[in-house]
């Protein structure tokens, strides 16, 4: 059994039977709760949370935080719209390429200044986070871009539909997200590239003993972190199509709320992508459903704060106990059954 | 460096920030006219008192290993309340009282999960940066509350002595509180003995525990004060009230020399950035500059001040080594 359970996937385990809870709830409460209209509502939320906080679990992996993506995001968002509506024949590929280019450069001074720096994370971020801010106050001279300036087709995507599976429509921005999600889940679990990342996180002393280039590997995350954050400017032009100087102000905290809430480890070493996947989509779906509860979009702030809350409280102290419950049974197994060994002999 | 020797004060961190000051106060002075008038050196401390106040307590958080995301939304919640109070009609000074309770819960909530269940503090402080924003929105929704009476706005106006108002000279009196505390008290050096060591203060027999929430119990109340201020000063509160104060608070704290990683930093330094970065914001005000440009510039000056000290320290440590390297060449044609 341990074989295919193993005590990690816990954390995703109990996270999924929690969201099952929770649709439960509003389908009780909410009309017409599961409808295709809910699943596209939601996804959109969900698209652009989890592309940004795939990069944010990247970096937090490795003992870092990136307070900047707000910014970023705001910063990528604005600077592609400009681009756009001064040349509205650009190539849709050339835009998102635009995009992730800008975020990467704003990650690339971020992991600079922390790795070569030696400036800790949070400190850096922090001070970037104003500083992007600001460069998107100076860029556009405080005017915002309407959403009449964007060429039709980054009006459109928005409601463009891949295909369907039964009544659920699959969109392009939340299958962005889906594809962005299995390609680091992969790189993650499969190549040398994540299984650093995880080494770094857990023992940074360890890592520099084996020869592991930590400095290198923790400006890549920074590096994929920033053109995310792009690719979420790219989203959050798409969906909102207004953008004005405030544009993605806070989007840190939910994205860092996220990866949290999915058990990434903010100490760095543990945590999955598909985590941050359902912090994502817990979040989304707690915030979006709450609006059409219309009990009071107020209440929105303060519950997803409590939630944060008791999910992280859950996961320190119950399933803390239980793992060690788990270690202890598994130890006595061993234990009796080298104890059978011996007796055989 | 042999005058590092002779002068050790001259390497701290303190001396530059006093250096930088005076840098500040002198091109101040050139750009504008009016930056010595009594009017705008109370000014610098009226306009960004809740910030100093907070800045004060949150020095005693940094210096313990921790961080306190929550203390702007606190600062809004405490101001919400009052508003919320009077708004239904009760005494202001019930308002104030019920915003005392309501921070001191904040507090309880934060100290409770950090020091007593163990959750990391940036995680649980940004659970409550987002829940008491929440709460504030919840109080006031999108209404904004004023019409406060003449006793509580001239908390933050009237000129009690000279042009200060009595906020500032409450600040005054707290900064030095506070620097007693934590540089000759024993609750102080245990600050810093958890801040550099945690497990060994436990072994040392400091009731870790406790301390941790005596801090953040002391911040949130501290930040309380802050936001009742700050509905005095504005006389009109929304629930936004102080949003992204924290960021503002936090670098002060970090400019001042304070470690992010806890153990280091004095209140001598925090005083000096306090001073620092309200006369540069004061000096960009005074010649236009706009208030996102005037935080981005403090941003890089945060960045700036922890990666100057690195790379002199890496020139510092390279220099040595060349010098070192020198030294054995020299010891190797002498035997030759």
């Amino acid at each position: 059994m341990s074989r295919w359970l193993r005590i990690q996937q816990v954390r995703e385990i109990s996270l999924l039977i929690i969201f099952g809870l929770i649709l439960l709830f509003f389908g009780t409460q909410i009309t017409n709760y599961f409808s295709a209209r809910t699943f596209n509502r939601i996804s959109g939320v969900v698209a652009l949370i989890t592309v940004v906080a795939v990069g944010q679990t990247l970096v937090v992996l490795t003992r870092n935080v990136d307070l900047s993506v707000g910014s970023i995001v705001g910063f990528t968002a604005y600077f592609l719209g400009r681009q756009l509506s001064l040349f509205d024949d650009m190539n849709p590929y050339l835009a998102v390429s635009l995009a992730m280019a800008v975020g990467a450069g704003f990650g690339l001074i971020n992991g600079l200044l922390v790795s070569y720096g030696r400036v800790p994370s949070i400190v850096v971020t922090l001070g970037t986070l104003a500083l992007y801010r600001g460069f998107l106050v100076e860029y556009s001279g405080s005017t915002s871009i309407a959403t009449r300036d964007l060429p039709d087709w980054i009006k459109e995507l928005p409601r463009v539909n891949l295909f369907t599976i039964g009544d659920i429509e699959m969109r392009v921005l939340p299958f962005i997200a889906v594809i962005v999600v299995i390609i680091f889940q992969l790189i993650l679990t499969y190549t040398a590239f994540g299984r650093r990342l995880y080494a770094v996180g857990s023992s940074p002393e360890a890592a520099k003993m084996a020869g592991i280039p930590s400095a290198r590997l923790v400006t890549i995350a920074f590096i994929i972190s920033g053109a995310l954050a792009g690719l979420g400017g790219f989203i959050y032009l798409a969906r909102i199509g207004t953008i004005t100087v405030v544009a993605a102000q806070g989007l840190e905290l939910q994205v860092i709320a996220a990866v949290v809430v999915g058990g990434v480890n903010i100490f760095g070493g543990s945590g999955t992508i598909l985590g941050a996947l359902l912090g994502a989509v817990l979040i989304g779906t707690i915030e979006q459903s709450l609006i059409r509860m219309r009990i009071n979009e107020f209440w929105k702030d303060a519950s997803l704060g409590i939630f944060i809350l008791i999910a992280v409280t859950t996961d320190a102290v119950l399933l803390n106990r239980l793992r060690e419950w788990w270690a202890k049974i598994r130890q006595r197994n061993q234990h009796s059954e080298k104890t059978k060994n011996t007796v055989e002999v | 460096m042999r005058i590092f020797q002779r002068f050790p004060w001259l390497q701290r961190w303190e001396t530059l920030l006093l250096i930088l000051l005076v840098i500040v106060i002198a091109v101040n002075s050139q750009l504008s006219e009016f930056y010595f008038d009594a009017d705008n050196i109370s000014n610098i401390f009226r306009l960004s008192i809740e910030k100093a106040i907070v800045v004060v307590v949150m020095a005693f958080v940094i210096i313990n290993a921790e961080i306190d995301l929550s203390v702007a939304s606190i600062m809004g919640l405490a101001a919400s309340v009052l508003a919320y109070t009077y708004e239904a009609g009760q005494p202001l000074i019930i308002g104030i009282l019920a915003a005392l309770i309501v921070g001191l819960i904040c507090g309880l909530i934060n100290g409770y999960f950090i020091a007593y269940l163990g959750i990391p503090s940036l995680v649980v402080t940004l659970a409550g940066l987002i829940m008491f924003r929440g709460a504030a929105r919840i109080l006031l929704e999108d209404r904004s509350v004023g019409n406060y009476p003449d006793w509580f706005t001239n908390i933050a106006q009237a000129e009690v002595i000279g042009p200060f108002p009595i906020t500032i000279v409450i600040f005054i009196a707290l900064f030095v509180l506070c620097y007693v505390i934590l540089q000759y008290s024993t609750f102080g050096r245990y600050v810093y003995a958890i801040g550099n060591n945690l497990e060994g203060s436990e072994y040392a027999g400091i009731d870790v525990k406790r301390v941790k929430m005596w801090i953040f119990v002391a911040s949130a109340l501290i930040a309380t004060v802050a936001g009742i201020f700050y509905a005095a000063r504005l006389g009109n509160i929304r629930a936004n009230a102080a949003e992204g104060f924290e960021l503002d608070i936090i670098t002060i704290v970090l400019l001042g020399g304070v470690s992010i990683f806890g153990g280091k930093g004095t209140m001598l330094g925090v005083g000096l950035s306090l001073l620092l970065v309200l006369n540069l914001r004061n000096g960009m005000s005074l010649t236009n500059v706009n208030g996102n440009t005037q935080t981005s510039v403090v941003g890089l000056l945060l960045i700036l001040s922890v990666l100057i000290p690195n790379m002199a320290q890496s020139f510092q440590t390279w220099w040595a080594r060349q010098s070192f390297g020198d030294k054995e060449k020299r010891l190797k044609t002498e035997e030759v």
